[in-house]
């Protein structure tokens, strides 16, 4: 359960950071966003005086529109910043939001606010992911999502491809926003009890660590990522104590061994795998005909 | 013929350093033109003026008729100019053919949901774009490199794939910054017939910077020179390169020269 909520923020970070290559520390905020805004809409008035008492999908909607929503307006103001300053705005944005939620007395402040409805079910879950996925998928594949990566690649070859960097980091942005956003509404119909300590920076480390873990530029890898470091920590509980040192421990194992993540940039998808193949087939080809060049010139 | 780009009294200070001042010269429709100096006489500066990455201090640009000041790089790409760069800067973990294809994109027209749910427009239109970027590959020789990563292509041929994904751009007015640094003679003169048959067959203008006189000189129909930031000669080659200033700033003054 938990792995496939938090799937569906690391899809939605995986898109920013694997795709266009912009690190944020912040989308725990956009996540408490979601969380409190899905929360306030779905919740029963007659348990909890701040509910609306609304159906569950408009929780979703509303929740992953207010991420989006606010994201529009930090990408406005920080979009601008290069690589590194970026990252740093995310940091504080995603502990602002969290301060701001512990001292709105109505949501219950530090405290925390029980109350929430448990609608999150399995099935539901499975959807989304599965919706999701199809969603990203569909769209890293077309000259949108293309865009995208030249923005990672190479910024400046990018704009003079004809290509607004600002609009498509933007998009880029409030994509990911919403997913978190998503996310968050989701977390907090499965835990019926929200706090605003869940969406710390801790929180917001963990989903950018399963995007690495799981290879930049990868949707198979996030999807793994998610599974394997949701899970583990749960599988590990046996360890008491001792399980977050396993839980880094693995996680430095696979990072040593696989730099570039999981799956590094590669798909598990038919046509994923032929093209790893094919990238592979061609560096091969390349070489011998590299070689046979050079002998030659060395005959002549 | 009329001017594709025509460049009036463009300078450009970088504090108090003047790196372009000063300049004026024309681009013909459909003529080569090379830009010659020694370095850090402003040339790639120029460019940068062009595309839009620096903003002019004073001056004017026009492409077509219309001024491009102060747009920016996205949107004088999407008018027909686009550049390659003298540190070559490619989609480095994608493959030959994925650089040129994303470099394509300018030919589709499809939204974001038509992506997101592949609708008709979005197959018809990305089958299009994969058939114009294989086809380039195809006229410009790198077909037999489609699925390498473009980090691992030769350096001439990174530098020819540089030109492939600005041609995808469907570009009017092509500017090539040292198209042929580092190339040895062989490449170089292979260079040479391409850029030539790039014009003719894309219908194009191009401005070249260039160290390789033989390139420039065997090529280029005008040939403007610079010397820090100054224009100190125009013409044909044989103009440019019996002129007096232009020897100078290669070559020093003779000595005869300097006690005279």
């Amino acid at each position: 359960m938990l792995a496939g909520i938090n799937m569906i923020a690391v899809l939605g970070l995986s898109l920013l950071t694997g795709f266009t290559g912009l690190f944020s520390f912040g989308h725990a905020g956009f996540m408490a966003i979601g969380a409190y805004v899905g929360a306030w809409i779905s919740a029963s008035p007659a348990s909890t005086p701040a509910g609306l008492g609304l159906p569950f999908i408009l929780a979703i909607v509303g929740g992953g529109a207010a991420a989006g929503i606010v994201s529009y307006f930090i990408g406005r103001i920080s979009l601008n910043l290069k690589g590194d300053y970026f990252c740093i705005a995310t940091l504080g944005f995603g502990e602002a939001i969290r301060l701001i939620f512990n001292n709105v007395n109505r949501f219950g402040g530090a405290r925390g606010w029980p109350g929430v409805p448990g609608r999150s079910t399995f099935l539901v879950i499975l959807i989304a992911d599965v919706i999701a996925i199809l969603f990203l998928a569909n769209l890293v594949k077309s000259r949108h999502g293309r865009n995208m990566i030249a923005v990672r690649e190479e910024e400046l070859a990018a704009q003079i491809a004809g290509i607004n960097v600002f609009r498509y980091k933007m998009i880029s942005l409030i994509i990911s926003a919403v997913y978190a956003g998503v996310a968050g509404v989701f977390f907090a119909h499965y835990m019926t009890f929200i706090q605003p300590k869940m969406f710390s920076l801790t929180k917001s480390t963990e989903l950018t660590i399963i995007v690495i873990f799981g290879g930049l530029g990868s949707i198979s890898g996030s999807v793994l990522g998610a599974l394997v470091l949701t899970a583990l920590p749960e599988l590990l509980r046996a360890f008491e104590i001792w399980r977050l040192v396993f839980y880094g421990a693995a996680v430095i194992l696979i990072m040593v061994s696989r730099p570039k993540g999981l799956m590094g940039g590669m798909e598990l998808t038919p046509s994923g795998i032929r093209k790893a193949l094919a990238e592979r087939n061609a560096l091969r080809e390349a070489k011998t005909k590299l070689l046979a060049d050079a002998q030659s010139g060395e005959e002549d | 013929m009329a001017p594709i780009l025509s460049i009036r009294n463009l300078t450009k200070k970088f504090g108090g350093l003047t790196a372009v001042g000063d300049v004026s010269f024309d681009v013909p429709e459909g003529s080569i033109v090379g830009l010659i100096g020694p370095n850090g006489a402003g040339k790639t500066t120029i460019f940068n003026l062009i595309t839009g990455v620096y903003k002019p201090t004073s001056g004017a640009i026009e492409f077509r008729g219309k001024s491009i000041l102060g747009l920016e790089p996205y949107r004088i790409a999407d008018m027909g100019i686009t550049r390659t760069f003298q540190n070559i800067r490619l989609f480095k973990n994608l493959t030959v053919f994925e650089n040129v294809l994303t470099a394509c994109h300018m030919n589709a027209s499809y939204s974001f949901a038509e992506a997101i749910l592949r609708l008709p427009r979005f197959r018809t239109q990305e089958k299009a774009l994969v058939a114009k970027a294989e086809n380039l590959l195809e006229i410009m020789g790198l077909m037999g490199y489609r699925d390498l990563v473009a980090n691992n292509l030769p350096y001439g041929l990174q530098r020819r794939l540089e030109i492939v994904r600005a041609l995808a751009l469907n570009p009017v007015l092509l500017l090539l910054d040292e198209p042929a640094a580092g190339m040895n003679p062989d490449e170089t003169e292979q260079l040479m017939r391409l850029i030539g048959c790039i014009r003719n067959d894309f219908s194009l203008s191009v401005l070249v910077i260039e160290h390789h006189m033989d390139l420039i000189m065997g090529v280029c129909e005008h040939i403007v020179v610079l010397n820090f930031g100054e224009k100190i000669a125009e013409g044909i080659a044989d103009e440019v390169s019996r002129s007096p200033q232009v020897i100078e700033a290669y070559l020093g003054t003779s000595l005869e020269a300097a006690d005279a």
